[in-house]
């Protein structure tokens, strides 16, 4: 029989499929909207490779299931949704402060409390700066198609067990419900390496995984040590997408859906004579700084479904020494490409009156 | 001359206790009289007898046993309050060699932690639990345990337990011997020697149970705990075997590991050649190469197609036909349906984008060029949003043909009323895409692109109904029908 490697995906189906390719072994997940097809598409694939599909009976033991496949020394992951994403909080700070690799993947929908189904981006501080309890941060991927879902299960990966961290894969539940086509990568060459410090039987029983530290000084340590991991993922492993940024006066800035919508409106605002670019971040964690500080733009705009939460990260990054404007749309709205147009041109004074 | 040593640590443990923090390196950190050093003991002489120590893994919970990886000489691992089963089940699944202890509490196990203890247990997860019940909260200082006997003072029940405000003492090992999956359940006191001897029996019974895969073993152990219950080691061990064990009998609550086959977890597979067999689609079609591209002029912009009508219509697959039809041609595909809620009722709509381009907003919103429109709500909907010389099909079946349309090009057919015909409504989609392909003949296609539309069609038909032959003949005819009766308005 003849195999194709092009299909029609969801990106919430991209990323099962990127994710098996990368040598995930165990899924661990709690269905929730809009996040489930990603536990339906692993329930049919994991088993299908004989590997580790499990529904747990919350968020909270799925991610803990997580733990204690990751401190096995096995590429392991979950999904969830914003509330589900709160409920997993006290296992993401015990992983982080354990040092272990996981893919925790956050297909965000409107907040806060039940709030709905729609595509909000208002877990952006949630995700990035934290969430849980203690001084903790994750790698965060922000991927903007199902391609992209895909291929970045593979960076998860990597970078997760590079920097021993977990690493968040978020959108939105626009990409994760558009199916778009997915060219699938060449799966890894063979099972990987089980890491060193794996609590396996074929590591040493010394190997021994725990955040508690007593004494205020080891524990200092650890935060130190934990610190100067951050501060080598800023340096190392910003990824950002271009897109007419060389030469742009205004850039806009967005990530997930609100990076797709900006570049179509840059593409209408340079039909229209303005030099507006766009700079997609792909990590959120480590942001782009220093990509975004290299450019020329005068002034930038941060377009985001919240009440304005990545702005923050983008004024840091040029240390507010240029016009950031905001564009954002709350409650699951999607801001029309006509929309963000319009209001590039007004926010940057350069409206035709 | 060396002291002769007749009855010393076991080798379960390590030689000195190096991980603690701290002077003492021989002694553990547990209060005098406490069940956990018993305990602890117990099973380090069976993880040594049994020669498991490579495989072991014991779970370090939230309590006063969170320090039990200061003592073990195997693999350690310490977790969320109450998360142990979760954590064992990730352990458990990631590899059966593992044999996993999970070492609770009552607060971690009977309170917190309840809800992964019952579902850890109803799945039958390979784990050895060892549930330490002392009636009461140690490492934060002597609260209200779920296990907290009727009448007992607490910090938290200064005047005793009140049934009537806390309620009844949980009985753990009841409970979960009640459910299908455990194969093992017991309750024991580490009080007396004799009782003591009872508990050594069980863990060693549990992890046999482990060893040999045949799924979920608790031990449930009635344990001292001096300095919060306020007792001398006299006074606990007549709390213990008097007043605990009256309301927690002791006994064996299920034994039937030996009429369980071992667990068999399926091995994954990693060979890249068969991943992709597995993972990868099969082709159906020969199509095209990769470098294929019509050469019509319409497939230079990006294309923006709506799709609305109402729930069971089959507008979404209609969406995804059109999809497909465009990944069998190398297009950049994207397909958007409305999720959630409203697809059970109600109206159903999904965009479709397909671009020689990376595509940029995938929602097709006021820049329509194609609406495909099967009921009246829709076309009212979403006519506005059509551009100014965008293309409408509608079902004529359904749809009252809308006026004042300016540049607007019309195409109809009685979709609804062909599929009925046909024998299905759900032929509708096939007999629509049969209308699309004369709107697309008489305005947009070259001559080869004519003939391409109808093989891309099958193809499509084929990749999303792959061996079911009927349904694919059917939906052929259903397309070929639509072509003949699809027509444009004129005006």
């Amino acid at each position: 029989m003849e195999y194709t490697n092009r299909m029609l995906l969801k990106g919430n189906e991209a990323v099962v499929y990127g994710a098996l390719l990368a040598g995930c072994e165990c899924f661990f997940g709690y269905p929730i909207t809009p996040a489930s097809e990603i536990a339906h598409t692993a329930a049919r694939c994991f088993p299908k490779l004989g590997r580790t599909f499990l529904q747990a009976e919350c968020e909270i033991a799925a991610i803990n299931m997580v733990m204690g496949a990751a401190a096995n020394g096995r590429r392991a992951m979950t999904a969830s949704s914003g509330l589900g994403i709160s409920l997993k909080q006290e296992g993401i700070s015990y992983l982080s402060g354990s040092e272990l690799p996981a893919l925790v993947v956050d297909i965000t929908r409107g907040g806060p409390g039940l709030g709905n189904i729609a595509p909000e981006q208002s877990d952006y501080f949630q995700v990035v700066k934290g969430g849980g309890h203690g001084s903790y941060k994750c790698i965060v991927l922000a991927p903007a198609s199902a391609q992209e879902m895909c291929d970045l299960a593979f960076t998860a990966f990597d970078l997760a067990e590079k920097y021993r961290i977990v690493v968040y894969m978020m959108t939105d539940g626009v990409i994760g419900q558009t199916m778009e086509t997915v060219t699938l990568p060449e799966p890894l060459p063979g099972r990987r390496e089980i890491p060193e410090w794996a609590l396996d039987v074929t590591r040493p029983r010394t190997n021994m995984i725990s955040s508690i530290y007593l004494e205020t000084d080891d524990l200092e340590a650890l935060n130190i040590r934990l610190q100067e991991k951050y501060r080598r993922i800023e340096q190392n492993e910003q990824r950002s997408e271009l897109y007419q940024a060389g030469d742009a006066e205004i850039l806009l800035v967005g990530y997930g859906i609100s990076g797709r919508l900006a570049r179509t409106a840059v593409a209408e605002l340079r039909k229209q004579g303005v030099k507006a670019g766009l700079l997609r971040p792909v990590t959120l964690f480590p942001f782009p700084a220093d990509e975004l500080r290299r450019l020329p733009a005068k002034q930038l705009i941060a377009v985001e479904m919240s009440n304005g939460q990545m702005i923050d990260d983008v004024k840091l990054a040029i240390n507010c020494d240029r016009p950031v404007h905001l564009i954002n749309r709350m409650g699951g709205n999607i801001p029309g490409v006509d929309e963000i147009v319009a209001r590039t041109l007004k926010l940057t004074g350069m409206e035709v009156k | 001359m060396a002291d002769k040593i007749l009855y010393g640590r076991s080798a379960g443990f390590f030689p000195t206790f190096e991980r603690r923090p701290g002077p003492i390196k021989t002694n553990m950190h547990y209060c005098p009289g406490c069940g956990h050093g018993i305990l602890h003991k117990l099973i380090a002489e069976a993880i040594q007898d049994f020669g498991i120590k490579d495989k072991t893994i014991i779970i370090a919970p939230v309590g006063c046993a969170v320090f039990s990886y200061y003592y073990f000489d195997c693999f350690g691992i310490s977790v969320p309050h109450g998360r142990a089963p979760a954590v064992g089940t990730g352990l458990a699944r990631a590899n059966q060699e593992n044999i996993v202890i999970s070492y609770q509490g009552d607060g971690d196990l009977a309170s917190i932690g309840f809800n992964q203890i019952i579902q850890a247990a109803n799945r039958g997860e390979n784990l050895a639990v060892f549930f330490v019940n002392n009636a009461i909260y140690g490492m934060t200082g002597g609260q209200m345990a779920p296990t907290t006997l009727p009448g007992q003072k607490t910090q938290t029940t200064p005047q005793g337990r009140s049934v009537s405000t806390e309620g009844y003492p949980l009985k753990v090992s009841e409970t979960v011997a009640a459910l299908d999956a455990p194969v093992y359940v017991e309750r024991v006191a580490l009080s007396t020697v004799q009782n003591i001897r009872k508990a050594r029996l069980a863990i060693r019974k549990a992890l046999t149970n482990s060893i040999e895969r045949k799924g979920f073993s608790l031990v449930e152990c009635l344990s001292g705990c001096p300095v919060n219950l306020k007792m001398h080691a006299k006074e606990m061990n007549e709390f213990l075997d008097n007043q605990m064990s009256r309301y927690f009998p002791l006994g064996v609550y299920k034994d039937i590991a030996d009429s369980r086959d071992p667990l068999q977890r399926a091995e994954g597979i990693y060979d890249p050649r068969q991943v992709k067999e597995l993972l990868y689609p099969v082709k159906v079609a020969d199509g095209v190469s990769e470098s294929f591209r019509n050469p019509s002029r319409i497939f230079e912009a990006e294309r923006r197609i709506k799709l609305a009508g109402s729930g069971g219509q089959g507008v979404l697959s209609l969406g995804y036909m059109l999809a497909t039809m465009g990944k069998l041609r190398n297009f950049n595909v994207s397909w958007l349906p409305s999720y959630g809620p409203e697809m059970r009722g109600g109206t159903a709509n999904c965009s479709v984008v397909l671009s020689r381009h990376p595509i940029g907003s995938p929602l097709v919103e006021r820049d329509c060029n194609l609406l495909i429109a099967l009921n009246q709500s829709s076309l009212d909907k979403y006519l506005p949003e059509l551009k100014r010389n965008g293309i409408l099909l509608y079902d004529e079946s359904n749809v009252r043909q809308p006026e004042n349309t300016g540049e607007q090009i019309l195409y109809t057919l009685p979709a609804s009323d062909l599929a009925t015909q046909l024998g299905d409504l759900k032929y509708a989609n096939s007999v629509l895409l049969g209308a699309v392909a004369v709107m697309m003949c008489d305005l947009f296609l070259d001559d080869d692109d004519k003939a391409d539309f109808d093989r891309v069609f099958e193809e499509a038909i084929m990749d999303c109904f792959r061996e079911k032959e009927t349904v694919v003949q059917a939906n052929i005819r259903a397309f070929y029908i639509g072509k003949e009766n699809a027509r444009r308005i004129s005006r």
